[in-house]
């Protein structure tokens, strides 16, 4: 019995010179989401390539359910899914031609297809533009188009190469219901994303990517513990950040902040204490400095 | 229903291939302006080799019996150079990722373009013959010449598309690959499709005898209009098959290694 659906010790990965992955290894639960987190360049999609068959590695290791994703190509491709960064439908066919394609290719009979379609059609409210070409679709239908492609036959484990990227705000929430609801289905969902509000909200384990390697993994709980307790925010008559204290959360250490704000303010600053956001986890675990000596947080 | 990895199993080749021609030609009819172009581009050259250049190239009229043979490779050399652009536009898009990461033979799409290529390029045959016959051409052919002759414009259309369909996968983007179509375009004017090899100065000659349009051309004017065939039969066969044969390798390769560089 395999417990991990995905699984992968010390891949290394360089283009040229340049080591875009540095020795990576992580463990994801079967049923789980993992979000690897990480800003432009991080080494996400090359990871995502490599896990569905796409790149090999130069060295380590990487199996999904099981099967190594260099010796068992071909059984890994029937257990996975991937949903590229930019949207990959066909622009010159309608939405429902492309379901319809897929589903041939991935093995259906042309009577299977053509319910399989109708249903995914409905699923994915595309009903009302499946008759139009893929070129006509906004941003957001096009991305429920591409995860309706992937679901046409079963697959264990998904692959959302950075699933919102360029969506409006109720568009990504849209795809984030969807993508709960493939979790509640029993599959394995590794995305990437830049967003940390979207790691934040989806996955069950978190893995903070930095220069080809994972600089800090847990929960979103987890690495906001590491991060400290309560962040100290002045804020001036505007209701614009001016700074933001990180402290440890005890009282002492909330007095002292306060002591050497109220010293150094304006006397119009208001006090705000809140947790620490995910941006304060991003900026503490992706920069070289700690996060003491950041004048103020992206937040 | 529901269908799951363990009930369905991967699409057949067969299958695939089907799909991935489908594909392709329902890409061909929706490009309206790219077939459009294949069509009317024969006519346009027909008509204008017949009526501006014929006179002065042979005032006796029958030049249009010299001149279809060559008209024909020119389109089917335009026509399969747009393969570059349609590969090098799938390539370019994410979609292909999604093709190789399925348990299929991913190269199948290319298949497809070539089948549609050589579809929207026996059209255009049909169409400069057509428009040939309309303006005077008279071929002296039987069924089997006939046959011979639509044999090699096919191994010809397809040799130079597999051709294309490789220089659309290592371009990479549809920009670059469109400017090799033009290349094509002029290697038939180097050759014996529109005037005799012999009205031109020596050291062109070499090169025009020796390319491989020069022994198609003559082959198929043989076949039709009864013109000595000599050995260029078999020259014709030998240069289609090699090219094909080159092109087939390179596309494998290139297509494979487009995956490690992404």
């Amino acid at each position: 019995m395999i417990r991990s659906a995905i699984e992968v010790v010390n891949l290394r990965k360089s283009f040229g010179k340049q080591a875009v992955l540095d020795g990576i290894s992580l463990t994801v639960g079967k049923g789980s989401i993992y979000a690897l987190l990480g800003p432009n360049g991080a080494g996400k999609t090359t990871l995502i390539h490599i896990l569905s068959t796409l790149t090999a590695p130069d060295s380590g290791y990487a199996r999904i359910e099981g099967c190594d994703v260099v010796q068992d190509r071909n059984a890994v491709r029937q257990a996975i899914s991937l949903t590229g960064q930019f949207a990959a439908v066909d622009e010159v066919l309608t939405g429902r031609e492309n379901i319809a394609m897929m589903a041939r290719l991935s093995g259906l009979s042309p009577a299977e297809a053509r319910i399989r379609t109708n249903e995914l059609l409905r699923r994915f409210d595309l009903e009302e533009a499946a008759g139009k070409r893929a070129r006509t679709y906004s941003g957001g239908m096009r991305r429920r188009l591409d995860l309706a492609v992937s679901l046409v036959v079963d697959k264990p484990v998904l692959f959302l190469d950075e699933p919102t990227t360029g969506l409006d705000t109720i568009s990504r929430r849209s795809l984030w219901e969807i993508i709960l609801q493939l979790k509640q289905q029993g599959r394995t969902i590794f995305l990437t994303t830049q967003y940390l509000e979207e790691a934040d909200q989806l996955a069950d384990e978190i893995a903070v990517l930095s220069g080809g390697r994972i600089a800090a993994t847990g929960t979103a709980l987890e690495l906001k513990a590491r991060v400290g307790g309560e962040v100290i925010e002045l804020r001036n008559a505007q209701d614009e950040v001016i700074r933001a204290i990180p402290t440890s959360g005890d009282v002492q250490d909330v007095r002292r902040a306060l002591n050497e704000a109220a010293s150094a303010c304006p006397s119009d600053t208001r006090v705000v204490i809140r947790k620490p956001s995910m941006d304060d986890v991003f900026v503490a675990l992706t920069t070289d400095h700690p996060i003491e000596s950041k004048e103020a947080t992206l937040a | 229903m529901n269908f799951s990895r363990s009930t369905v199993q991967p699409a057949s080749f067969a299958a695939t291939n089907a799909v991935f021609i489908g594909r392709s030609i329902r890409h061909s009819l929706r490009n309206v302006e790219a077939l459009m172009m294949a069509i009317i581009l024969p006519i346009m050259l027909m008509l204008m080799f017949t009526y501006v250049f014929g006179g002065a190239i042979d005032p006796s009229g029958d030049y249009v019996n010299y001149v279809v043979p060559g008209i024909i490779l020119l389109c089917a050399g335009f026509g399969s150079s747009s393969t570059a652009v349609d590969v090098a536009t799938d390539m370019s898009n994410g979609i292909i990722d999604r093709f190789r990461t399925m348990p299929i033979r991913s190269v199948s799409v290319i298949t497809g373009h070539v089948v549609a290529s050589l579809a929207r390029n026996l059209l255009a045959t049909g169409i400069v013959i057509g428009v040939a016959l309309l303006v005077g051409f008279r071929p002296d052919a039987g069924i089997g010449d006939w046959l011979g002759a639509l044999g090699l414009v096919v191994l010809f259309i397809l040799a130079f598309t597999w051709l294309f369909a490789a220089i659309g996968i290592v371009t990479g983007s549809p920009s670059a690959a469109s400017g090799y179509g033009f290349v094509l375009l002029f290697v038939p004017y180097l050759s014996s499709a529109f005037v005799p090899t012999s009205t031109m100065p020596s050291w062109l000659q070499g090169v025009a005898e020796h390319q491989p349009i020069t022994p198609v051309i003559e082959t198929i004017r043989a076949l039709l209009t009864g013109t000595p065939v000599g050995d260029n039969g078999w020259w014709a066969l030998s240069w289609c098959s090699a090219i094909l044969a080159g092109a087939l390798t390179w596309c494998a390769i290139a297509f494979r290694r487009r995956s490690g560089r992404r």
